[in-house]
């Protein structure tokens, strides 16, 4: 027996090969939610990937075959919930495709200013945890007072901030009081300044251009190939972006630009994202100016008139008939779904997020899938980190912005 | 370069004659279907045809139909044209005792995992898929969770049916008797 084999305890086999096994995740910190890589490395260097997801799957598709519609958004909540307000909206508005309900402009203003927060919330986090992965702790501590401020805001609307629930079928559950546009207007004045000190702070920095250009890049045939959309797509040179191409909400009466990149690597995918938000704070101002200027009735309409899904204030439910009947059979889900097949799609703050109905005219979908863009994307990690190091894995992990709620629907 | 859905239609028709049909146009997404042998044809037609060029794998998944016998599991596959921004919807049936469709893999790499998930929760078995396991589910498993004979309530429960969700009585949630049939409720077992 030599000294090696007498000292150190190596299961059978591994001198022989070559190649070393990593478990990166379930539970490691940097995969930043519950999920795999078994990484092959020759030393440093990836020789093959293989990813397991599935650790935290909650059968959201098969819980809403027995719920009725408005007890679905809070499922939608927890797909993607750095941006759990675009993923609510996104189910009310395929509701509101198949049950043939238009919303006044108001309420399509007031949600494209909760969904742009949303989308800021989201890209935020994302790029800050890319300067955290790069070894950069300040921006991400720096920005986070801004999700914060975005939550409050959120809280004001609809009284939590995580997993918000935010709206309803047809509009809001109640109109935005002034603390939340006081804290809307905050945001729209000092954010801009934080996210240009944000932006110094990487964009030219010398370490993080050499540790994020060139790590993790894909082609734009490649990404279409693999189903990539959002800013992953965009960063790799297609500017298809859901609310240019099938406007929901009123998104085509908004001025903006979609911002796209060249190589599709770490570093493009940081450059579209910041630019992104700067792109959502320019809409949030043109919808804020547009709803001061609804003046007269449209000025306090929240919710469309849609009293069969739409659930009545409490104090006429008290005191008013119809009120009363229909609070009744929403709660109690007694509203029959005309018979139909929808697919509506948003965009999400990862990519095109999908909602795929079929109801059979029962009380609740008959089958309902939810294209999830991480889920998509994610197939292409491996294809990304082929051949790179180790540390490249992280980065392009984190740059990918994968949700494991989302992933796992 | 605007695309109509009668333009995909007659071309559809032109290149496979009566072995697509089922037009329809819900809520104004052109969706038809095809025997289930045909499917990689198709798509390959859509991917390569000039004038058509569906070349993005927008969603695939499946549907189980119990009531549609001989074609239980519906694959869709939702397309889109970027270039002429147009979306469509293609279906194929398969039955449920041998659910064999060709796996899309080879033209969409994005149709990797989402066949799998498919095959996961529905049992679809994809001819040709590289890597047809499990993705969500634990590989252990042997049944397949989201078809309909599998109720989100406790099987073993007879004193419930769906008539509160729209559903009593068209489906029985696993409530069989031993050679498959139906379960009455009797009165008694109501309580």
């Amino acid at each position: 027996m030599n000294t090696t084999e007498k000292n150190i305890l190596l299961p059978e086999g591994s001198i022989e090969s070559r190649t070393t096994k990593l478990n990166l995740g379930p539970t490691h910190p940097a995969t930043h939610g519950v999920f795999q890589n078994i990484l092959e490395l020759d030393g440093e260097r990836i020789v093959s990937a293989e990813q397991t997801i599935g650790y935290i799957h909650r059968a959201f598709e098969k819980l809403a075959e027995r719920k009725p519609l408005y007890q679905i958004t809070p499922l939608t909540d927890r797909l993607n919930y750095c941006s759990a307000p675009i993923n609510n909206m996104g189910w009310h508005l395929t509701c509101e495709k198949l049950l043939g309900i238009q919303t006044p402009k108001r309420v399509d203003y007031l949600r494209v200013i909760i969904m742009e927060l949303a989308r800021i919330a989201d890209h935020l986090i994302c790029n800050s945890i890319v300067g955290v992965d790069t070894g950069a702790y300040t921006g991400f501590l720096y920005v986070m007072q801004y999700r914060e401020l975005i939550y409050e805001i959120w809280e004001e609307v609809c009284g939590s901030r995580l997993t918000t629930n935010i709206g309803r079928i047809g509009g809001f559950e109640r109109d935005f009081n002034d603390i939340a546009f006081t804290k809307l207007e905050k945001f729209l004045n000092e954010y801009p300044d934080v996210l240009t000190e944000f932006e110094n702070l990487f964009a030219r920095n010398r370490i993080f251009m050499e540790r994020t250009i060139g790590a993790g890049p894909i082609s734009a045939e490649r990404a279409l190939n693999y189903g990539f959309t959002g800013p992953n797509l965009r960063a790799a040179g297609v500017d298809y972006d859901v609310r240019v191409h099938a406007p929901y909400s009123s998104y085509q009466d908004f001025d903006f630009i979609i911002p796209t990149g060249s190589t599709g690597d770490c570093y493009d995918r940081f450059l579209v994202r910041n630019q992104e938000m700067r792109e959502s704070i320019s809409i949030i101002r043109q919808a804020y100016q547009k709803i001061q200027d609804i003046k007269g009735a449209e000025g306090g309409v929240f919710h469309a008139d849609v009293p069969e899904y739409y659930l009545p204030e409490k104090k006429d439910v008290y005191t008013k008939m119809e009120a009363l009947i229909y609070h009744f059979k929403i709660v109690m889900g007694e509203i029959d779904i005309p018979p139909g097949e929808v697919y509506n799609s948003v965009e999400g703050a990862n990519g095109e997020l999908g909602f795929y109905l079929i109801s059979d005219g029962g009380r609740s979908p008959y089958r309902l899938h939810f294209r999830r863009p991480c889920f998509i994307y994610y197939q292409a990690y491996e294809e990304l980190v082929k051949g790179s190091m180790l540390s490249d894995a992280i980065i392009v992990m984190s740059s990918l912005n994968l949700i494991a709620g989302e992933m796992d629907g | 370069m605007a695309l109509s859905n009668e333009q995909i239609q007659q071309r559809l028709i032109e290149k496979f004659g009566d072995q697509v049909s089922h037009f329809e146009e819900p809520y104004g997404m052109l969706t038809f279907d095809s025997p289930k042998e045909l499917n990689m044809k198709v798509l390959q037609f859509l991917y390569d045809d000039q004038e058509l060029g569906f070349q993005f794998l927008t969603d695939l998944t499946a549907v189980h139909y119990p009531a549609y016998k001989g074609r239980e599991l519906a694959v869709v596959y939702h397309l889109h044209n970027l270039v002429a921004n147009c979306r469509i919807r293609y279906k194929v049936f398969a039955s449920v005792d041998q659910p064999d469709v060709y796996s899309a893999t080879k033209l969409f790499a994005a149709a990797n995992w989402l066949e799998r998930e498919a095959y996961d929760f529905y049992g679809v078995n994809f001819v040709g898929h590289p890597n047809l396991i499990r993705i969500q589910n634990v590989p252990e498993m042997d049944y397949f969770p989201q078809r309909k004979e599998f109720p989100v309530e406790d099987q073993t429960r007879i004193d419930k049916d769906d008539e509160m969700f729209g559903r009593g009585g068209s489906f029985d949630f696993g409530n069989r008797q031993a050679d498959g049939a139906p379960r009455q409720i009797s009165e008694a077992e109501k309580g």
